[in-house]
């Protein structure tokens, strides 16, 4: 069972454009900040430039057009400014309008690139003026000089070093992921696409090289992996592979142009990720593969030129490297106390390391079998990241490295109810069991995996759960387990006990009957020696008192709460209207974690009740 | 029978008589019984055929069968006509005079109008007591007569019509054929058979989804796109391999690229306060003792709302006035009822003279203020306030004064009250000076006379103010400084008595001022008022309140400061006393520390009136509180 329900999706930066990390570095640059108070200060209307009120107005522009601004706009990334009194900057109009800041506009207009953008438009009346004419000369001419431009000098003033590349890579990265599937048609310039595709695939080779992925998640959207690259965690988002139906209310020529933007960057990220493992860019399939491979499958498959991404794509090769790795590398390094550290302080984090490094070489030393049926790419990704060894059938992609009979391999991932042709020695598993355990960070029994058993729940890595919140019992049992208890077994041991007892009591009860009858005979007596007695002796009786004890922590208790009520009393209006808000939130969030436990305890009997019922009718 | 029965008869029947015996006549059957026949000469003066009375419901046929035998023919008539006579408009079709009470007529020579529109007359009844009497005596189907309230005419019930009343009355069925207790049959066995006692289809809902999982996500996709809460709707697949693609992922790619180049930016700074740190830090409760925390005394006595509480100085006697008319004296450590006295009026206020010296109390009621003395405690002291008022000696000259002084009769005299204050319009509230010889009234009334201004040794009475400056809602004398303040509906002005000015008036921030306050300091005051806000005053500081506190949930009635403690309370129509910690101090630059240290509770709501006037112990930290619910405790 795949779980896709309500577990929330990561706390992913996009569509939230207030906690976008682009937000943070590009305001600097333009010195926003400083420029709005000093152009308020002038005289001119808080800075702001008003566009967008009519078209003519916006066409009117020193920029020439709308659609040439906002091209400019996303590559230099310029955003609009929200004013602190629209009213002042708006002739009194509270109406919904964009804002820029005056100079954020004057710095794009120094930008070189809009002479580049110019001459283009020349270039395109003129080319059609020479169809209409029919001067074919002219128009080879023309499109031999072809006017270029290019997007490098920009990425490098957007950012000026390179973890600011990395921090705002998430977005870069799930749009070249979603361009690379695009079908070649139509759409956008198929060069796009495949400098997508090939951006991507050299990406992945990376993290697969570096063994950087931490968490994957398949959600309802798409898959979600989270990497972390040089100290930052990067997470993209990867559709699941199939055609898409394109929507109309959308304009991809914004996105083509966020794509061209992100493609210039990529590529620089790629090359100087590959320099910092010592890779050869482009990328280089290993020496004794490739010549493998060449002889194989090479000249049947594809063209030579295709055939080499086509082979880097398959992520089954190791990358060659400059250097050839050494193990002197591997030398522990000595270890020195960091400022203002503890003892206790480095013991975590050196637990931490080990932690991580057992982590990336969680599946190391496996032999994986992907069958037909399986996603290929993301899991060949996904268990390669981890230091396993990986391959699928010749006939479904090139790359292949072994066969489905070889005897060495441990697990074989079947994504069908059922395997007609079993082999002894490797284990037969869902694909749902590689996320899981990369997300638990461990190899998770594989019983609960096996092909047309219920799933249990894919749970999201990237929801952390803070005090109070409604764990669920597997993310309990889960926790446990990376602890190094074996909850499992207590549990069901738990689970059959409770079961035999159940069965215990159905004797039980009949035997109670019998006893309770009894008893009420023996009652009925006793009662009939009491009256007989009554009649001699008073029916008085003196009962001894119950000395009624004083419990003094519930009393302490209860003044606390007391004193507390009376000093929420003496509040402040405002003060008692927020603490008032808080607390309604805070009850709120309780509410909402007992409702999700009620559910899943009235789930949980359901199940059970189900279980027991088919149990009996088994028995019968 | 021909002697028609008193009022008020048959006592048994008198209660369905209305409802079991509407008398009714069947025009067209010929069915008369010996007794009407008998009857008719009697009816005379209302020219009128006698009615014929049978139990409505009762089964017509047991009256056919028991008819002449020749009346059987007519059997189907009968049964015919017995659903009209259900009908409640054919019910009586003499008097045309509708359900009204009958009494209306009791002066008439008539008792109603038929259908002509002629009067009906009442049958003529010359009997004394004696004859009744008689006839009581005498008349062996006396206890079978009643009246039927429509015509005044006397009938005697038949023989099933008594059983019948009998059956009702023991709460039997009115058919005495009708039988309660059939044998049961079951409808269906209760061998286990093959087929299914039913065979209803499953319901509907058993195979169709849920109709609120439906609304649900109907309401789901309503929602704006942006104010949803998960932009998905959540699904479950049995295998990855079931996962199809989402059809909106190049929108939201789409949307993310918009909201980089469109959104402007801003850094939302989020609260992030610990709500602990908003509650302000006091001084705990427990070490501002003493202050009364629980409930020990009930007074239980009157019987309707207590409005007004009072105290003797000593701090012995309990005086509380009531709406049901009567002034109660309670010994305080007993919860005994020294002293009823009635007053005749509800009493609005009430107050203990507060010279130790002086047994007397002002109370408030109707028209006029009585001072009582309630002749408790030492006899000498008592008898000397009876000494002080008798060697009053009228002064030569009448003067004219806004009100009348009259001394108690004799009666009243023994009793306890000693002077009676008229004044011209209803006097709502009382009040002592601190010396104990003035007393200040408040009239309520809507001229310049709403307060005044008594002299009880003089018998003196004047009105301080020439114009009126709002509806008074109380007044009260400074303890110590010929100052004299009034409480109008949002300000409370201070004037000074000497110099007779004004010397301050103060804003309440309040709708509606309920009750006021002083500290016996004299520089504090708090004000309730009903829209649930007290406010207190710190002379020195402002004329606006130094704070306002919004303890209760609704409207405050009664304030209260303790003449030692530094303690106030105020009770409120949510049946609560709150007690606070109200420490002034000398030193001027320090402003005073107002900690609520208790929630009193006890007086259960009654009318939506919860507590009416709380009142302090004025040597103990006990607080009194007299609720709606007719009660006084005492809280120590």
């Amino acid at each position: 069972m795949l779980m896709l329900i309500p577990i929330p999706i990561p706390a992913l930066p996009p569509t939230r454009p207030s906690r976008s990390p682009c937000a943070a570095r590009v305001a600097p640059m333009a010195g926003a900040g400083r420029l709005w108070r000093a152009q308020a200060e002038r005289g001119q209307p808080g800075g702001l430039q008003r566009t967008g009120s009519t078209r003519a107005e916006a066409a009117a522009g020193p920029w020439g057009g709308w659609r040439r601004k906002r091209r400019l706009c996303i590559l230099k990334g310029i955003y609009p400014h929200e004013p602190k009194h629209k009213k002042k900057v708006n002739k009194g109009s509270t109406a919904p309008r964009t804002f820029y800041l005056l100079k954020d506009i004057k710095f794009l207009l120094h930008e070189p690139i809009v002479n580049k953008f110019r001459e283009y438009k020349v270039f395109v009346r003129k080319l059609r003026k020479a169809y209409g004419k029919n001067e074919w000369s002219t128009v080879d001419r023309l499109k031999d000089n072809k006017p270029t431009y290019k997007l490098d000098h920009i990425v490098k003033e957007r950012y000026p070093t390179f973890i600011d590349a990395l921090r705002d890579l998430d977005d870069a990265l799930s749009m070249c992921f979603l361009f690379s599937t695009f079908p070649r048609t139509g759409k956008c310039h198929v060069q796009t696409i495949q400098l997508c595709r090939r951006l991507a695939v050299e990406f992945l080779n990376y993290v697969i090289a570096s063994r950087s992925l931490r968490k994957v998640f398949l959600s309802i959207k798409g898959i979600y992996y989270q990497a972390e690259v040089l100290g930052q965690p990067i997470t993209w988002i990867t559709p699941y592979t199939f055609a898409h139906d394109h929507p109309t209310d959308v304009d991809y020529r914004v996105m083509a142009t966020f794509t061209e933007f992100y493609t210039t960057l990529l590529g620089f990220v790629n090359f100087r990720l590959y320099q910092s493992l010592n890779l050869l860019y482009p990328p280089k399939i290993d020496g004794q593969t490739d010549t493998e491979l060449k002889p194989v499958e090479g000249k049947e498959y594809a063209m030579d030129s295709e055939s080499y991404l086509e082979k880097l794509s398959a992520l089954s090769a190791s990358l060659a490297r400059v250097v050839a790795p050494t193990h002197e590398d591997e030398v522990e390094m000595d270890e020195f106390l960091v400022e203002g550290e503890t003892a206790e302080q480095m013991d975590a984090r050196k637990k931490e390391q080990e932690a991580l490094e057992k982590h990336k070489k969680l599946f190391e030393g496996l032999r994986f079998f992907l069958n037909r049926e399986v996603p290929r790419e993301p899991l060949a990704f996904i268990i390669r990241c981890f230091g396993g060894q990986v391959s699928w059938d010749k006939s479904l992609c090139i790359g292949a490295t072994y066969d489905v009979n070889d005897p060495s391999i441990t697990h074989q991932i079947v994504d069908r109810p059922c395997v007609e042709k079993q082999v002894v020695g490797r284990y037969y598993l869902q694909p749902q069991w590689v996320f899981d355990s990369v997300n638990a960070k461990l190899c998770l029994p594989v019983a609960d995996y096996f092909p047309g058993v219920l799933l249990p729940p894919h749970l999201s890595p990237f929801v952390t759960e803070e005090e109070g919140d409604y764990v669920p019992p597997e993310k309990l049992k889960l926790l446990a387990m990376q602890r190094g208890e074996n909850p499992d077994e207590e549990s069901e041991e738990e689970d059959e006990e409770a079961e035999e007892e159940e069965g215990d009591n159905d004797r039980e009860e009949e035997e109670e009957e019998d006893e309770s009858e009894k008893e009420e005979e023996m009652k009925l007596k006793k009662m009939e020696e009491e009256k007989t007695q009554s009649n001699k002796v008073l029916p008085v009786k003196v009962t001894a008192g119950k000395l009624r004890l004083e419990d003094k922590q519930r009393l302490e208790h209860e003044q606390q709460s007391e004193e507390k009520r009376l000093a929420i009393m003496m509040m402040k209006k405002r003060e008692k209207y927020l603490y008032k808000k808080i607390m309604f939130g805070k009850k709120r969030k309780v509410r909402e974690a007992n409702k999700l436990a009620a559910k899943r305890k009235a789930h949980d009997t359901a199940v059970k009740e189900e279980r027991k019922k088919s149990k009996k009718a088994r028995r019968a | 029978m021909e002697e028609p029965c008193p009022d008020g008869e048959s006592e048994e029947l008198t209660e369905s008589e209305e409802s079991v015996y509407s008398g009714l006549e069947d025009s067209g059957s010929d069915s008369t019984s010996e007794e009407e026949e008998e009857e008719d000469p009697e009816e005379g003066p209302g020219g009128r055929s006698p009615p014929r009375i049978h139990a409505k419901g009762a089964p017509r046929k047991s009256k056919i069968l028991e008819n002449d035998s020749a009346l059987k023919e007519n059997e189907a008539l009968p049964a015919q006509n017995e659903y009209e006579e259900d009908s409640s408009d054919e019910e009586d079709i003499r008097n045309t005079v509708g359900n009204i009470p009958m009494e209306w007529y009791q002066d008439f020579p008539h008792i109603g109008y038929n259908l002509e529109g002629k009067k009906i007359y009442k049958p003529i009844r010359n009997k004394d007591e004696l004859d009744m009497f008689l006839e009581k005596m005498e008349n062996p189907d006396y206890w079978r007569t009643v009246q039927d309230k429509m015509t005044g005419a006397d009938i005697k019930l038949t023989d099933e019509q008594v059983a019948l009343v009998h059956r009702l009355q023991k709460g039997q069925f009115g058919d005495v054929h009708f039988n309660p207790y059939e044998p049961a049959v079951d409808f269906f066995t209760h061998e286990v058979m093959i087929h299914p006692v039913t065979n209803r289809p499953a319901d509907k809902r058993s195979f169709i989804p849920s109709l609120i999982e439906k609304e649900k996500k109907l309401a789901w996709e309503q929602q704006e796109p942006a104010e949803r809460k998960l932009n998905f709707v959540p699904q479950q697949y049995r295998c990855l391999r079931a996962v199809p693609a989402y059809s909106r992922f190049i929108h939201e790619r789409f949307e993310r690229c918009l909201d980089l180049y469109l959104c402007p930016r801003q850094r939302k700074m989020r609260v992030n306060v610990d709500p602990e740190d908003l509650i302000p830090k006091l001084p705990k409760p427990r070490d501002l003792q003493p202050f009364p925390t629980t409930q020990a005394l009930v007074y239980r006595g009157h019987s309707s709302l207590v409005r007004c509480l009072s105290i003797s100085p000593s701090g012995q006697w309990l005086v509380s006035g009531s709406d049901d008319c009567t002034v109660r004296f309670w010994e305080v450590c007993t919860a005994r009822c020294m002293k009823t006295l009635p007053v005749g009026g509800v009493v609005k206020s009430i107050a203990w003279n507060p010279n130790p010296t002086i047994c007397l109390v002002a109370i408030c009621v109707d028209q006029s203020v009585l001072l009582v003395n309630p002749c408790l405690g030492d006899k000498l002291l008592y008898g000397a306030t009876d000494q002080l008022l008798e060697s009053y000696v009228a002064p030569e000259e009448e003067r004219v004064q806004p009100v009348q002084w009259v001394t108690a009769t004799m009666e009243e005299h023994s009793r306890g009250v000693r002077l009676v204050i008229q004044h011209s319009k209803a006097v709502k509230q009382v009040t002592w000076h601190g010396k104990g010889d003035y007393l200040a009234s408040v009239v309520s009334d809507n001229s310049s006379m709403q307060v005044l201004i008594h002299q009880s040794s003089k018998r003196w009475s004047q009105n301080p103010f020439r114009r009126s400056k709002g509806l008074v809602q109380c007044v009260l004398f400074h303890p110590s400084r010929p100052y004299f303040l009034v409480a109008t509906q949002r300000y409370v002005r201070v004037y000074n008595l000497l110099k007779q000015e004004l010397t301050k008036k103060l804003m309440t921030n309040c709708k509606w001022v309920s009750s006021m306050a002083i500290h016996p300091g004299g520089d504090n005051i708090i004000c309730g008022s009903y829209d649930s806000k007290l406010a207190w005053f710190d002379l020195d500081l402002s004329t606006r309140p130094y704070q306002m506190l919004r303890h209760h949930k609704k409207a405050l009635r009664g304030v209260a400061f303790h003449r030692r403690y530094p303690l106030f309370a105020s009770g409120s129509d949510d049946g609560t006393v709150i007690v606070c910690h109200g420490m002034v101090y000398n030193d001027l630059l320090q402003n005073p520390l107002l900690v609520p240290v208790k929630v009193l509770k006890g007086h259960e709501i009654t009318l939506d009136l919860g507590v009416l006037d709380v009142l302090f112990h004025p040597t103990q930290p006990w607080v009194f509180s007299s609720g709606a619910d007719s009660t006084i405790r005492l809280y120590t």
